[in-house]
């Protein structure tokens, strides 16, 4: 009796077992058809919040811009603009007033139509007060926005503006009757926004009624990480498909297989050792001059990055249309840089304090720079620095004598032009050279301009552009179509295709 | 015991509005400020302005403990001011996660512990006794994150039969995936938590091993088994039941680290954000909760020693009277 008793026991016990254990594997993913298939996406940004003009950060333009979201116009991949909601665009003479004729039969996800009123909204969103919008100062020369009819919309600007069809392409044109931008979305795109689960994972699939070209795939799921090292294994075990910026070069090796392909795309990020311009000694140019020929930005990136990045010498990377190669501006240089230290007045060096953030790769970054420039005689502090205390103390104070950050946008150096900015870099020609620039009746003049502007600013040694990040994407062999640069951390997925 | 249970009772309100107030106070002694997580490089200072504002970063100190309190009392937890969303369902969400992964890690663990310390104690003088307490000690040395990535090693790099990390999209509409994501977690807390809890069993049996009670009982007729059932079994387990709480406690509030080795999306990875970010009633939320999890837990816990083992009651009623 008590034998037969544990047999039943033991039996149920096993069944369950089974059951558990066949369960499991039939969890395991079938291999779908392409046009349907499921692309996994592995990301270390997730989103704070899916609204782009209300803190989202680089996370939600990488799974939402251009893919749930669309502007009137669209940044390609190639870095490129092109018309996407706009249809046709007419400037006037003086070049103060826009009119934009609109894509007809886009509806918004929610199935309402896509009017002016709808673009006007979403204009207004960003230079609204209280909006986070990394682009909102660029907006600050619309002067006013008309919508005559819902195809129309007319944007009169308060001066010339050669940036604006190009800033543009940052906005997203939103529903103006739309609740919450925080956590839904409700885009014209070619998906819509299914599901976010905080901490884990965003669900994107195909919109059927999208106007243009029908994705290439059925469903998006972005997989978020906190740890480069889990997101390389996500790729390693197949629970993703490809990662979209991989940040442990250590760790490429373990990818240099048939089973994967590793893009070196090209990036906006520069690491940058920021001097404050306002205070001595980092207001005398022959010092900046001089720290920046003491230290060897080639050994620091090959350290870092191992074959991977690319030196520029100034702020401008090569896919913003004022680029030229400015490494040879501030060589590599001891003697010289000697030379610049007495002929500035330290002759016997000097000391100061380097706010370095806490991650990866400023703390070993800056270390690289104390052991280089304590051959020339220069002493420096290492201050490590929380990202909310970087904010406060050197961004919005102006408390420091030099900091190492990360600038990831394009088109970035106009901000030497604002005397006001946190590394306080104050040349009149230049600032002159960039205001023109904006106002340049075409885009050769302003190139032009900003390349003299750029030229000036590399030779002042404004601040050490230690290098340009590369752009790593990662993906299994069996993927194709997916973008390799990193433009503006945007991650187009429609054109992808899986196997 | 009815007095003692209210007393405790009291005792765990208390420390609750203690902790509100103290989570409340510490966190704004931090340097620093939220809306700073919310504002992207080149934001212009009327935009600096505009976001403390709205995150309430402005208000005097007062009003944000009012605030905090009204939250409280509803359950509500506030509003994640990075993140827009409530931070009420959002913990509840966490913990669809971190109490599976703590129960069942505590479950497995307890499996394992209690016949191997029972083990370790009865053959305490031979080698696998001693290979057995070698072991316990041994995981109780290893730090839990290296012993999950070396089970990542071994079962999703190499041999490639388990996920490294995450969950599925669907998450527990998914069942079968979900408890295929979380073998691995599981079996990471349960090594090292089996092998502390082993060790307590092994310590506590010992104890009773060498009692006189037991000798006493084996020499008026009873036999060994019947010894350890009437007598040894219940002063073995008060300790360990004191010792099962402690880890249990230890484990739901320290699961940040395995739910960061697994990249799993739980309280602890909610709570790690949070802090990089500044949100404070996100922080103050899942501080609340974990501490409101340790003490009901050492309630529980206390409750079960007491009714274990009665003379509890009597020493605590006599000493406090």
């Amino acid at each position: 009796m008590k034998a037969a008793k544990h047999g039943r026991k033991l039996g149920v016990i096993g069944v369950a077992l089974a059951v558990t254990l066949g369960l499991i594997a039939t969890s395991a993913p079938a291999n779908a058809a392409s046009a349907d298939a499921t692309i996994n996406i592995g990301s270390l940004y997730e989103p704070q919040n899916l609204d782009n003009t209300g803190g989202g950060g680089q996370g939600v333009v990488e799974a939402l811009n251009g893919n749930v979201y669309e502007g009137l116009y669209r940044l390609t991949d190639a870095g490129q603009v092109e018309n996407v909601l706009a249809t046709s665009s007419k400037i006037s003479k003086d070049g103060l007033t826009y009119t934009f004729t609109l894509r007809s039969g886009v509806t918004f996800h929610s199935g309402k139509a896509m009017t002016s009123a709808d673009v006007k909204f979403s204009l207004e969103k960003v230079s609204a007060t209280d909006s986070k919008s990394a682009r909102k100062s660029s907006f600050k020369v619309v002067k006013s926005i008309a919508t005559p009819d819902a195809k129309t919309v007319v944007v009169t600007l308060s001066s010339r503006s050669i940036s604006f069809i190009y800033n543009l392409s940052y906005i997203w044109i939103m529903n103006s009757t739309a609740k919450d931008f925080a956590a839904a979305a409700d885009g014209t795109g070619p998906y819509k926004f299914s599901a976010w689960k905080r901490g884990s994972t965003l669900t994107l699939v195909r919109n059927d009624s999208y106007w243009g070209a029908a994705p290439k795939n059925k469903t998006v799921v972005y997989h978020y990480f906190n740890d480069a090292t889990a997101l390389n294994n996500a790729l390693l075990t197949g629970a993703v498909d490809v990662i979209t910026s991989a940040q442990s070069p250590d760790a490429l090796a373990q990818f240099k297989s048939s089973a994967y392909k590793i893009s070196n795309g090209q990036s906006t990020t520069k690491l940058l050792l920021v001097f404050n311009d306002r205070v001595a000694p980092f207001n005398n140019k022959l010092v900046r001059k001089a720290v920046t020929s003491a230290i060897n930005n080639a050994k620091l990136l090959a350290s870092i990055w191992g074959d991977y990045g690319t030196l520029i010498g100034s702020m401008v990377p090569p896919t913003d249309p004022w680029y030229e190669d400015l490494t040879g501006v501030n060589p590599y240089d001891l003697t010289l840089a000697k030379k610049e230290l007495a002929a500035a007045g330290y002759g016997k060096g000097f000391t100061f304090r380097l706010d370095t953030p806490t991650y990866d790769p400023h703390p070993a970054a800056a270390a690289f720079i104390k052991s280089e420039l304590a051959k020339v005689g220069i002493t420096v502090n290492i201050n490590s620095v929380t990202d909310d205390q970087w904010y406060n103390n050197v961004y919005k104070k102006h408390d420091f004598a030099a900091t190492m950050q990360e600038h990831v946008n394009d088109r970035d150096v106009v901000w030497y032009g604002n005397p006001d900015f946190y590394w306080g870099y104050n040349n009149a020609s230049v600032t002159g050279l960039i205001n023109q620039a904006e106002q340049a009746p075409n885009a050769r003049i302003q190139a032009s301009l900003l390349k003299r502007a750029n030229r000036i600013i590399a030779t002042e040694a404004a601040s050490d552009w230690i290098y340009l990040y590369p752009q790593i994407v990662v993906a299994s062999s069996t993927l194709s179509g997916y973008p390799i640069n990193g433009l503006n951390s945007q991650f187009y997925a429609y054109n992808i295709v899986k196997g | 015991m009815r007095k003692y249970v209210i007393r405790r009772l009291a005792f765990l309100l208390v420390s609750l509005a203690l902790a509100s107030v103290t989570l409340f106070v510490l966190l704004r002694i931090m340097p620093g400020d939220p809306a700073n997580a919310l504002l992207p490089v080149g934001a212009t200072p009327e935009q600096i302005t505009a976001a403390q504002h709205q995150v309430g970063s402005d208000l005097p100190l007062i009003v944000q403990f009012l605030h905090w309190i009204r939250d409280l009392s509803t359950f509500h937890f506030g509003t994640s001011i990075i993140s827009s969303y409530s931070v009420g369902p959002e913990i509840a969400s966490r913990l669809s996660l971190t109490v599976p992964l703590t129960l069942i890690a505590f479950v497995v663990a307890v499996a394992i512990a209690i016949p191997l310390g029972f083990i370790a104690a009865f053959k305490a003088k031979t080698w696998y006794g001693a290979l057995l307490n070698g072991f316990s000690q041994l995981g109780i040395a290893i730090p839990v994150f290296w012993v999950g990535v070396i089970f990542i090693f071994i079962f999703a790099l190499k041999m490639m039969i388990l996920p490294s990390g995450g969950i599925p999209p669907e998450g527990w509409a998914n069942f079968p995936g979900m408890l295929k994501y979380l073998i691995l977690p599981v079996a990471t807390i349960a090594l090292v938590m089996s092998s502390s809890l082993t060790r307590y069993v092994r310590s506590a049996t010992l104890d009773v091993l060498g009692s006189d009670y037991l000798r006493t009982s084996r020499s008026l007729g009873s036999t060994f088994t019947q010894a350890m059932v009437r007598h040894g079994l219940r002063n073995a387990a008060a300790p360990v039941i004191s010792i099962v709480g402690i880890e249990l406690a230890t484990t739901f509030v320290g699961a940040v680290v395995v739910e960061s080795v697994f990249a799993l999306p739980g309280l602890g990875s909610l709570l790690v954000r949070a802090i990089a970010q500044h949100d404070y009633p996100v922080i103050q939320g899942v501080l609340f909760i974990s501490t409101f999890a340790v003490l009901i837990i050492g309630f529980f816990a206390d409750l079960i020693q007491r009714l274990v083992d009665p003379r509890l009651i009597t020493n605590l009623s006599g000493g406090l009277k």
